[in-house]
């Protein structure tokens, strides 16, 4: 077992890593990520954040930055900064959650869809049409709305709704791989289908998932936002988009009070924008159609 | 009857149903009534142009496609009607060797995983470290050494002769009593070619193995084979030893080939005979013999309406028990009576 790891991991990850490195692109993105899984994972553990902390009087509400609040206080009077460390890692930890649940779930339909072809593919590929054309939006807050606002269910909701796309790429590249001589081959030495699909499919799809996985992160980070803003989020565990919810329907962005709605917000602009140009750098390293593209 | 052969096709029947605006219900016979036999220890080599049917056959007899009818018996067990795990475990007993090392090897897999895959698909040696000793004593056999060195290395990294001899060791492992080569060679350089075959000639002597040899290169298929079948349009329209085939070609289409075979020296009195036009769709079989569009004794004869409106068969000829021919007027004797 630990060969066939080996054979995967060749190509593997400090190849990649170098790759991207090279890539002006991948280095821009690698650097906002580093940037930001430290604020998300080091700096909560430093600074904690205890939500029921609230401020004492009418005073402590609103602050701009000071000494004792760095960047200043919100509505209850609670330390932005803090909040801020703490939105970045449930921001980043939605968003990594509902892309695994969307890889597994659209790889799976792709390659099945893919290697068997016919009824099957016909069949996935509707519900994959299903899920593609459903309006996103309306259909989360729906389910948001009838869940209940619990980060467990916001996870689910953005994981089972995003996994379309991948389906669709990982389908057409085992179609390809299908007419591959290596699959007859497979098949006249006695392998069955499953087989094939774990020892020869998979290995090749990889690459392409992991580089679609990069760029589907950065989506659910955004449906994460869009749904916490609009104020379906988890109000126990504030995230970059549920701090723009409260901080807008709290005023501060009518008072001026840029310290509360401009952290968040950059967050969320630098963390989907990290994801985006390393997905995009690692898309253009695999897949050789977009070799020397650039 | 059927026990002493290794393989025996018995009226082998393999036809497309052509789709699309073009051919609607049309019905492509690829492979159109064809039966052969193969003694154990034999090299029957099948040869014919593309489009000809031969790579339908192989793959029909890898049960790679389903045949719409007739009998593969391996060893006396007709393969067609087994089905899933039955198949599968069937066919450590007959191996192919595919026309493209390129394309036929997971480029993704170490040499040494390649072959160790058909031990781990059917369960033989106790672990990891036997068949890995396995995999390697059949990379040495097909002519790869030092055999742990080659098999560290990924068979994108390989020339093409070194990845036909892994596709051989990967054949050759489960000890198979019959092996298809679908133009084993087409693909390499010619300086290669003999290297790939001397290996596989070897394999035969040490393991009692049978190929079906299928090419399109009448010579290669003289050197190499026992028995020689030209097929033509999906129907075999000669069959022969190979010596006999090649000096006495009896067949006209035979003849044609024959006589574009390179020689080092041009023969006295012998004639290139240059087949007009293209081998038609299998689509659409020609009436009566289907040769006779291209066929030059049919225009030396006059076009006799006998070629036009009569299928021939493929029958014992005149001039010996072992030589096989479908053409009415091939035979001098019987010409000559006519």
């Amino acid at each position: 077992m630990s060969r066939k790891d080996a054979t995967l991991t060749t190509h593997g990850f400090k190849y990649f890593l170098r790759k991207l490195w090279r890539d002006p692109m991948g280095r821009w993105g690698l650097l906002i990520l580093l940037i930001t899984s430290f604020v998300a994972v080091i700096c909560p553990i430093f600074f904690p954040f205890d939500p029921s902390k609230v401020g004492v009087d009418a005073s402590s509400i609103l602050t701009g930055p000071s000494q004792t609040h760095w960047l200043g206080s919100d509505e209850l009077g609670r330390d932005v900064l803090r909040q801020f460390f703490s939105g970045a890692r449930i921001s980043l930890f939605v968003g990594i959650m509902a892309t695994i649940i969307s890889t597994i779930v659209g790889s799976g339909i792709g390659v099945f869809a893919g290697y068997y072809m016919g009824r099957l593919d016909g069949f996935l590929m509707r519900i994959t049409d299903f899920f593609l054309v459903v309006p996103a939006l309306p259909l989360m807050i729906a389910l948001g709305a009838i869940f209940g606002q619990n980060i467990t269910v916001i996870i689910m909701v953005i994981g089972f709704l995003s996994w379309p796309r991948t389906a669709r790429i990982v389908r057409s590249q085992t179609l390809s791989l299908r007419q591959r001589q290596f699959v007859p081959r497979a098949k006249s030495l006695g392998s069955t289908n499953l087989r094939i699909i774990r020892t020869h499919i998979t290995p090749h799809v990889m690459p392409l998932i992991v580089a679609n996985t990069i760029l589907v992160v950065a989506g659910c980070i955004l449906s994460e936002a869009t749904l916490s803003f609009i104020g379906l989020g988890d109000p126990d565990r504030i995230s970059w988009g549920t701090m723009l919810h409260f901080s807008f329907v709290s005023g501060a962005i009518g008072r001026g009070a840029w310290w509360y709605f401009l952290p968040p917000g950059f967050g969320i602009l630098f963390i989907v924008l990290g994801f985006t140009l390393v997905g995009h750098s690692f898309e253009k390293i695999t897949n050789p159609r977009h070799r020397g593209e650039s | 009857m059927s026990e002493k052969f290794s393989l025996s096709i018995e009226d082998l029947h393999v036809s497309y149903q052509l789709s699309g605006s073009a051919g609607k219900n049309k019905i492509a016979r690829a492979v159109d009534g064809v039966s052969l036999q193969l003694h154990p220890g034999e090299t029957l080599a099948l040869v014919g142009e593309s489009g000809s049917g031969k790579t339908s056959i192989a793959n029909a007899v890898m049960r790679l496609l389903e045949p719409t009818s007739g009998k593969i018996l391996l060893d006396g067990v007709d393969l067609v009607p087994l089905q899933g795990s039955e198949l599968r475990a069937m066919r450590r007993n007959f191996q192919m060797i595919f026309q493209d090392p390129f394309e036929s090897l997971d480029p993704r897999q170490r040499v040494i995983e390649t072959v160790m895959e058909p031990l781990e698909i059917h369960g033989i040696g106790e672990n990891q470290e036997q068949r890995r000793d396995l995999a390697l004593a059949a990379l040495a056999q097909a002519g790869l050494r030092p055999a742990a060195d080659i098999g560290d290395r990924f068979t994108h990294q390989l020339s093409g002769g070194q990845r036909q001899r892994v596709a051989i060791a990967s054949a050759i492992i489960l000890k198979p009593s019959l092996i298809i080569a679908d133009e084993p060679v087409s693909m390499l350089d010619v300086s290669l070619r003999a290297g790939i075959l001397r290996v596989m000639a070897d394999l035969r002597d040490q393991l009692g193995v049978s190929y079906l040899f299928i090419t399109h290169d009448l010579s290669l298929a003289w050197m190499f084979a026992d028995r020689i079948a030209v097929i033509y349009l999906g129907r075999i329209v000669e069959e022969a030893s190979a010596v006999d085939l090649i000096e006495n070609p009896m067949h006209p289409y035979t003849k044609a080939l024959v006589s574009v075979i390179p020689v080092p020296e041009a023969i006295e009195g012998a004639s290139r005979t240059i087949l007009s036009g293209e081998i038609p769709s299998p689509s659409s079989i020609p009436s009566g013999c289907r040769f006779h569009p291209r066929c030059p004794l049919f225009r030396e004869l006059g076009e006799p309406e006998k070629c036009l409106n009569e299928d021939p068969l493929l029958q014992i000829s005149a001039k010996s028990e072992s030589h096989l021919v479908a053409c009415f007027f091939s035979d001098p004797s019987k010409g000559d009576t006519q």
